[in-house]
């Protein structure tokens, strides 16, 4: 098993991410920068991990969606590698167009920093399916714009194609329908606010972060 | 020749900055101001003369990167 993780100028749960996945899966895992123009062969998933790419300068996601490696990843995710964006990295995948819709600042304007209980929306996507019978998680968000914006069309065909993976459930920004992370129309890529990697461990409060890292990397 | 970007978001999604700036005014005595947006203007040179292009290839900057347009518009302006 073999997983990546993008180092953008500015990524701060980049070492996060890898540990969460080592630790979870037993996975190796490269560390991958952003002027990189090939990915290493026969990986299994690519994470976008937090931070803040290029200071949020434009918008939050603009700069990284356009470094070379994301070339990369596009192509990955279309020949079907799994790919997670967490929290910048949900903002990266958008600002991509790998995903529908775009995060907006908070509703009240301030950086969220707690635990949030989410829904497990969709359990049969191979991010969740690993959470089997468990109908919800906690992990926690610490962000400042992770306030989820669709049109009405988009957000219809979100909630009657399954693409909605995790809803909170107690809306903590203002999130369009409450959503916390979605997935793409064929499934392999996710993008959410709230941290897996910051849920891998008893110690951190939360193993439900391991148990997604689990599921997609087919060790459920 | 200079060029200008000027980028809001769209009517219909919240302004939560602008709201804020208008909740202040009002506070300072400004009490009749109403619908505050908080947009960005994005400037800079390009060669050459040809007015029309260079709007036109503003534009394509916009669409690919300036503006994000499930949320936001933009406008030209060649000065």
């Amino acid at each position: 098993m073999k997983a990546a993780v993008v180092v953008f100028p500015g990524s701060n749960c980049d070492r996060d991410c890898a540990v969460g996945i080592e630790r979870s899966t037993g996975a190796a895992v490269d560390m991958i920068w952003h002027q990189e123009t090939t990915l290493p062969e026969g990986l299994d998933l690519i994470v976008l991990p937090g931070g803040f790419s290029y200071g949020d300068y434009l918008r939050c996601g603009a700069m990284a969606a356009q470094s070379p490696v994301m070339r990369e990843v596009v192509k990955a995710a279309n020949d079907g590698v799994a790919v997670i964006g967490i929290c910048n990295g949900f903002q990266i995948l958008c600002e991509a167009h790998l995903l529908p819709g775009t995060l907006l600042r908070n509703s009240a304007l301030k950086y969220i920093c707690k635990s949030v209980d989410l829904d497990v929306i969709n359990a049969n996507t191979r991010f969740t399916a690993g959470f089997g019978g468990q109908s919800t998680a906690r992990m926690t968000v610490g962000n400042g714009e992770g306030n989820f914006f669709a049109d009405e069309q988009t957000l219809a065909r979100l909630e009657g194609e399954g693409q909605v993976a995790f809803r909170y459930r107690q809306n903590p920004n203002g999130s369009a329908h409450g959503i916390a992370g979605i997935v793409n129309a064929r499934g392999n890529v996710l993008g959410m606010m709230p941290h897996p990697d910051r849920a891998f461990e008893p110690e951190l409060g939360s193993t439900d972060g391991a148990t997604l890292f689990r599921s997609v990397m087919g060790c459920a | 020749m200079k060029t200008k970007v000027h980028v809001y978001l769209k009517p219909g999604v919240l302004d939560v900055q602008g709201k804020a700036i208008e909740g202040a005014l009002h506070d300072l005595g400004w009490g009749d101001v109403a619908n505050v947006r908080v947009g960005k203007t994005i400037e800079f040179e390009v060669a050459g003369a040809d007015r029309v292009k260079a709007e036109a290839e503003a534009k394509a900057m916009a669409d690919k990167l300036l503006a994000n347009t499930v949320i936001e518009s933009y406008r030209v302006e060649i000065v």
